[in-house]
């Protein structure tokens, strides 16, 4: 099908874009890669009054990282942002997730700041920003603020963004000293959307001994969901037995069915996951093997 | 009330393009029905499948997911694009002539602008690198084995030179 008519405005600097997004009040809509927006728009899932495109806003197509961590401008395509070295080094697991959104087709256009946005609870990167702890800045008329990832994702496609704000930039901190991570998903072919995904985050103490385990969870609840497993492995190493984190994610879980998979399914995913990331991630944390 | 339309002026294999449209008018409509070029292909409309694939500044993107508004003043390749003047075609398509890659030919289009892009970003693909290559399009006829093959053909025929923008 073909998208509804809207108007359209290519607006070349922020303060103009804003500018228009308030007059609009909510009839107008952030036009970013469109690679979530234009599926929407042709399946008339949606009808809005006006797109703002903000393609044209270099001031957006911004990629920094630093010793605190990785900032993202809304024009940061996944393509970009997944073969950028400085980000690889200061967050490893955000090329590890990248590689899984979607294909690499549609990665040459579609934004990062655009897919955390979009807050698809089986997006990757919003359940990345939420493990991470990292945060969303937003400007609008009214002025600008930071919003935390625990406080952006409200439910399945709605994020805390009023109508009248543009998303400019996406911060993930940095990976810190004797920490590791990982990235794992089972989709039914790569590049769908996940039936599951776990991002994992390990910390271990100087003996390389497990002080911090923690695993962010796509496709297995409304928003992405963020568990804390340390007490299931807390003092082992990683080449200890660490099955009892999936254990634990298995108690603490509450997928739904849908038509891609029952609960149980997805509950054993979430489990047979989080032993491989949470392992992976304590290997890269005390240096020793792979996904360091 | 008449739809608004907007100025947009784009290059398209090498030639100046200007027209008017609607801002919802989607790249592939108007490469299809503006300008004519009907190779490129529509298959699902929303991104899954691949037909419609181009080319836009040399970087491979769905034209069902871009609207005509959105690319001015860049440059597309299209299907139509990727031989040479003289209609000698180029490495990755002769390859997939000489491989059997393709049957119905429906897919082909998003295959040979995807490929031609992605030889040039990585002129000696493995197998499993040439099979991630083409991860994204769907073809229902040749069970991909044909193609994985064409990839790698033309990779030994010269991929680098693979024609197009
Ligand atoms: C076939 C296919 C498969 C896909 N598979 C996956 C997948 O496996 N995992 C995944 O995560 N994604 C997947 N995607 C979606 C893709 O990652 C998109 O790029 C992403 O979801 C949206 O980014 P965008 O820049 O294209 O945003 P758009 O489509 O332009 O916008 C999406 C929404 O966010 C809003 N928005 C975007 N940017 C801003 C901003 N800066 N400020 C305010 N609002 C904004 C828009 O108004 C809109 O509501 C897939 C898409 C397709 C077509
Ligand atoms: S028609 Fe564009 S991806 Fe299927
Ligand atoms: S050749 Fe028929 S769909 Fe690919």
């Amino acid at each position: 099908m073909k998208p509804p008519a809207f108007d359209y405005s290519r607006p070349e600097t922020l303060e103009e874009a804003v500018g228009l997004l308030a007059e609009l009040s909510s009839g107008g809509k952030v036009l970013a890669g469109g690679q979530s927006l234009l599926p929407i728009l042709s399946m008339r899932l949606a009808a809005p009054e006006h797109l703002v495109d903000i393609n044209r806003i270099a001031e957006l197509d911004t990629i920094s990282a630093g010793p605190d961590g990785v900032r993202l401008g809304a024009l940061a395509r996944h393509a970009a942002v997944e073969r950028d070295p400085a980000v690889r080094s200061t967050q490893p697991l955000i090329p590890a997730a990248l590689r899984q959104v979607a294909h690499p087709t549609i990665r040459n256009r579609g934004t990062t700041l655009g897919s955390i946005v979009h807050a698809d609870p089986s997006g990757e990167m919003p359940a990345v920003l939420a493990l991470l702890g990292g945060s969303v800045t937003a400007v609008s008329a009214r002025g600008r603020r930071t919003i935390s990832a625990a406080e952006f994702f409200l439910g399945p496609l709605e994020s805390a963004l009023g109508p009248d704000e543009i998303a400019v930039e996406a911060y993930f901190p940095a990976l810190a000293v004797r920490s590791g991570t990982a990235f794992a998903e089972v989709s039914r072919r790569h590049g769908d959307y996940a039936v599951c995904g776990v991002a994992a985050l390990v910390s271990v103490d100087q003996e390389r001994r497990i002080t911090s385990a923690r695993a962010g969870y796509l496709s297995i609840a409304s928003t992405p969901l963020v568990l804390d497993l340390t007490e299931a492995v807390l003092g082992r190493r990683c080449a200890d037995d660490l099955s009892a984190a999936g254990r634990l994610a298995r108690q603490l879980v509450e997928p739904d069915a849908d038509i891609h998979a029952s609960a149980d399914y997805r509950r054993d995913l979430a489990g047979v996951l989080s032993d491989r990331v949470i392992t992976e991630a304590a290997r890269a944390a005390a240096g020793s093997g792979p996904g360091d | 009330m008449t739809e608004q339309l907007h100025e947009v002026g784009l290059t398209v294999n090498g030639a100046a393009y200007q027209a008017e449209v609607p801002a919802r008018r989607l790249l592939s409509d108007f490469l299809r029905h503006d300008l004519r070029l009907t190779g490129t292909h529509v298959g699902c409309e929303h991104g899954v499948c691949g037909a419609c694939t181009v080319l836009v500044d040399g970087v491979p993107m769905r034209s069902c997911l871009l609207l005509a508004v959105s690319v001015q003043g860049q440059h597309v390749t299209t299907v139509e694009g990727l031989a040479a003047p003289d209609g000698t075609l180029s490495a990755v398509q002769r390859a997939f002539q000489e491989c059997h890659g393709l049957q119905c030919g429906f897919c082909t289009a998003g295959f040979l602008t995807t490929i031609t892009a992605g030889l040039r970003q990585n002129p000696e693909p493995t197998i499993e690198q040439a099979r991630e290559m083409i991860g994204g399009n769907l073809c229902r006829c040749t069970g991909y084995q044909n193609i994985v093959a064409a990839v790698l053909r033309a990779a030994e025929i010269g991929g680098g030179d693979a024609g197009g923008e």
